[in-house]
C-alpha cells in the first residue's frame, strides 16, 4: 500500500475539501509557498481568492475568518506557531466560539484553526514551543489532536465540515509519522470518538497526540509483564468518555500522558472524570509537563520538561502494582 | 433623495426607545443596565438610511440605535433586553449582543473594536460570493487605538474590501477624554492606510446620510473602504450604572452645553409640525406595544441555559455529575 505522511495527509484533506466545497478557503501566513509544507500546490490549483496569504495581523485575520464564516465561507486558518494562539485567544474563545449561543442560534461560525507543528520543536525555545490544547478544551472550543496520518486526514475533513469552530493541533512530534494507507479508504473521522490503538487488560494509558507513539513503544517494552491498552482520544473536546469508561471497565487502572502543563491540563480532567464516574481499582497517575512550564532553549532542558517514555514506563509499573 | 421624515422617525424612535429602556432598567425589567445611545441617534439613522436590507452592520456595546436603525423590530429588541425567548436572540444575547441576521445585523459586540475584522471578513466574503453587499462597522473613539481595528483597516485597504468604518466620536471612552487617549487624529489613522476619510457633524442625520451614501456607493462600486468620523456627544451615562455611581469626569455645565444641539430637534425642525406630531404619536404607540410585548414574553427555561452553544446541537456536560 502507498505511504501517507502526516503532512501530506493534512494537505490532502485540505485539497479534497476545497474540491468538494467551493466555500472552503485557506488563510495564513506564507501559505502560498507552503512554508509549513501543508498547503503545497493549493495556490496553483485554487488561486489567491481561496488560498489567501495574510499579512502578519493574526488578530485581524482570525476574526476576518469569523466574518467570512458568518457570510457563508468555511475558512481554514493555518497558524505557523502555536503561541500565536495566545494572541488570538480573544478572537477564538471570546468571539467565534460565542456567536452561536449569544445570537440565540442565528449564527454559525464554521472556521477551522490548524496548528501544524504544535508543541516542542526542540531549539525553538520559550515562545515557539507551547501546546495549549487544554486551554481550548477548557473554554469549550472543539479540539482535536490526531496522532496518525489517517486520523489527521479524517479529523481535518470533519473539522472543516463542522458548523462550529474547531481547532486542530498537529503535534510536531507526530509530523514525521508515516502510515501504509489505502487512499481510497481515507474517510472522515467523527469528533468525540476515541481509538484503541492496542488492546490490553491491565492498565489503560490515555495518550494525547504524538505521545500515542510513545505509549505504544512503552506498551511494547512492557508486553511481557503488563498488558497495556493504549487509548487515543483523538478529540479532547468533545471527549469520548464512553470509550474511556469501556476501557477502564476492563483494566480499572489508568495512566494519562499529556503534553500540557500539569495544573488544569486535559490530563487532570481525564483523571477527575475517571475518579468521579468510572471503574478504578488503583489510584491513577498522569505524566505531564510541570506546572507553568516555559520550555528553555538548551536541548536537554527543553526535553527535560516534556513528558517522556521513561516517566510513562515508571508510572505504568507503579499503577499496575498498586491498589 | 433625502427622506427627512424617515430620518426623523428613526432618531425619534431611538430616542424614545432608549428612554423607555432606561425606565425598564430602573424598574428591574432589564437586568444589568444598558449603555444609552441618547444624543448619538443621528449617526445610526444617517448611516443605516444609506444601506439596503441585505447590507450588513456590526454594532457595539452602545448598539441599540444601530440595531433599530437597521430595521430590527423594536418589540423583539426590547424583549431581548428583558431576556425573553421572544427577543431577537431568544434572550441569549441581551443589550450588548443584539443581532438579527435576517436583515444583516451581524451582532453587537462587547469588546471595543473587535467587530471591525468580523465586518471586514463578512464584506470580503460577500464580494467573493458575487454580491454587491457592503458592511458597515460602527465603533467609538475608544476603539481607534485598538490594534485589531487598525489591522482590519490595513486588510480592507489592501484588498479594497467593501466595508465602511464609522467612528462615533462622542468625546469619551467610558470616562477618558478623547484628547487624553488619541495621539494624532482619528481620520489620520485612515489616511495612513490610504483610506479616504471624512469628518461629519454627527448631530445632523442628513449630513451623516450624505457622507455615508458616498461611502456606500464607493464600496458598492468596488472602490474599497471609507472611513467616516461622526462627531457627536453622549447625552447620558456611559452605562446606566453611572446614574447611581455618579463618577465625576465631566461637569453638568458641559453636559448642558453638549445637549444644546439635539439631533432629534435638528431633524424635527426639517419637517412640518403636523407630520412630526403624527410620527411622534406613531412612535409612542409602537413603543407602548413593544413594552407590552417585551414584558409578556416568556422567560427561558433554566434547563435550556446551554442551548445554542453549538451550532450542530452538541450538548455540553452539565456542571455536576
Amino acid at each position: 500500500m502507498p505511504i501517507l505522511s502526516y503532512l501530506k495527509a493534512l494537505g490532502r484533506a485540505l485539497g479534497d475539501e476545497m474540491a468538494r466545497d467551493d466555500t472552503v478557503c485557506v488563510f495564513g501566513e506564507d501559505i502560498g509557498v507552503a512554508v509549513s509544507n501543508v498547503t503545497t500546490g493549493l495556490l496553483k490549483r485554487y488561486g489567491p481568492e481561496r488560498v489567501v496569504d495574510m499579512p502578519i495581523s493574526e488578530q485581524a485575520f482570525t476574526s476576518f475568518a469569523t466574518g467570512a464564516a458568518l457570510a457563508g465561507r468555511r475558512p481554514v486558518i493555518e497558524f505557523q506557531i502555536p503561541a500565536l494562539l495566545f494572541l488570538v485567544f480573544e478572537q477564538i474563545a471570546n468571539q467565534a466560539h460565542k456567536f452561536s449561543l449569544m445570537t440565540g442560534g442565528q449564527a454559525r461560525v464554521p472556521v477551522t484553526y490548524l496548528l501544524p507543528g504544535s508543541g516542542s520543536r526542540v531549539g525553538w525555545a520559550g515562545q515557539h514551543s507551547d501546546h495549549p490544547y487544554s486551554l481550548f478544551a477548557h473554554v469549550g472550543v472543539k479540539t482535536v489532536v490526531p496522532a496518525t496520518p489517517s486520523d489527521a486526514y479524517g479529523l481535518l475533513v470533519s473539522a472543516i465540515r463542522d458548523d462550529d469552530p474547531v481547532i486542530m493541533f498537529a503535534p510536531s512530534g507526530a509530523l514525521g509519522v508515516r502510515e501504509d494507507v489505502d487512499f481510497t479508504r481515507l474517510a472522515p473521522v467523527p469528533l468525540g470518538v476515541g481509538r484503541v490503538h492496542r488492546p490490553g487488560t491491565d492498565v489503560t494509558v490515555v495518550a494525547v497526540g504524538h505521545l500515542v507513539h510513545d505509549a505504544l513503544a512503552v506498551a511494547d517494552q512492557l508486553a511481557d509483564t503488563i498488558s497495556v491498552e493504549v487509548f487515543d482520544p483523538r478529540s479532547l473536546y468533545p471527549f469520548d468518555w464512553a470509550g474511556l469508561a469501556a476501557s477502564l471497565q476492563k483494566t480499572g487502572r489508568l495512566v494519562v500522558i499529556d503534553d500540557s502543563n500539569r495544573s488544569c491540563g486535559i490530563g487532570a480532567e481525564i483523571l477527575a472524570t475517571a475518579a468521579e464516574q468510572m471503574r478504578l481499582i488503583a489510584a491513577p497517575k498522569r505524566v505531564t509537563r510541570p506546572d507553568g512550564a516555559v520550555l528553555p532553549f538548551a536541548r536537554k532542558l527543553d526535553i527535560a520538561l516534556q513528558p517522556s517514555r521513561e516517566q510513562l514506563l515508571t508510572a505504568v509499573q507503579e499503577v499496575a502494582k498498586s491498589g | 433623495m433625502v427622506d427627512s421624515a424617515g430620518l426623523y422617525r428613526t432618531v425619534r424612535l431611538i430616542r424614545r426607545f432608549e428612554q423607555r429602556a432606561i425606565e425598564l432598567v430602573g424598574s428591574g425589567v432589564i437586568a444589568g443596565g444598558i449603555h444609552p445611545y441618547l444624543g448619538e441617534e443621528a449617526v445610526a439613522a444617517g448611516v443605516c438610511a444609506a444601506l439596503r436590507d441585505d447590507d450588513g452592520i456590526t454594532s457595539t456595546h452602545r448598539g441599540h440605535g444601530h440595531v433599530l436603525a437597521k430595521g430590527a423590530d423594536p418589540a423583539r429588541m426590547l424583549a431581548e433586553l428583558a431576556g425573553r425567548t421572544t427577543g431577537l436572540n431568544r434572550g441569549r444575547g441581551g443589550s450588548m449582543h443584539a443581532a438579527d441576521f435576517s436583515i444583516g445585523i451581524l451582532g453587537a459586540n462587547a469588546i471595543v473594536g473587535a467587530a471591525a475584522p468580523i465586518a471586514t471578513g463578512a464584506a470580503w466574503a460577500g464580494r467573493q460570493a458575487g454580491t454587491d453587499r457592503v458592511v458597515v462597522t460602527f465603533f467609538g473613539d475608544g476603539a481607534v487605538s485598538q490594534g485589531v481595528l487598525l489591522e482590519s483597516m490595513n486588510l480592507a485597504a489592501l484588498w479594497r474590501v467593501p466595508v465602511i468604518f464609522v467612528c462615533e466620536n462622542n468625546g469619551f471612552a467610558t470616562t477618558m477624554r478623547v484628547e487624553a487617549a488619541v495621539a494624532g487624529t482619528i481620520p489620520g489613522r485612515a489616511a495612513a492606510f490610504g483610506i479616504p476619510a471624512s469628518t461629519v457633524d454627527g448631530m445632523d442625520a442628513e449630513a451623516v446620510y450624505a457622507v455615508a451614501s458616498e461611502a456606500v456607493a464607493r464600496a458598492r462600486a468596488g472602490d474599497g473602504p471609507s472611513f467616516v468620523e461622526c462627531q457627536t456627544y453622549r447625552f447620558d451615562a456611559h452605562h446606566t450604572w453611572e446614574h447611581k455611581a455618579r463618577p465625576r469626569y465631566r461637569t453638568d455645565e458641559e453636559v448642558a452645553r453638549g445637549r444644546e444641539r439635539d439631533p432629534v430637534d435638528i431633524q424635527g425642525a426639517r419637517i412640518p409640525d403636523g407630520q412630526r406630531q403624527r410620527i411622534d404619536a406613531e412612535v409612542e404607540a409602537l413603543l407602548d406595544e413593544a413594552v407590552r410585548f417585551a414584558c409578556a414574553g416568556p422567560e427561558p427555561d433554566p434547563a435550556d441555559a446551554l442551548e445554542y452553544l453549538y451550532a450542530d446541537g452538541m450538548r455540553a456536560r452539565p456542571g455536576v455529575a
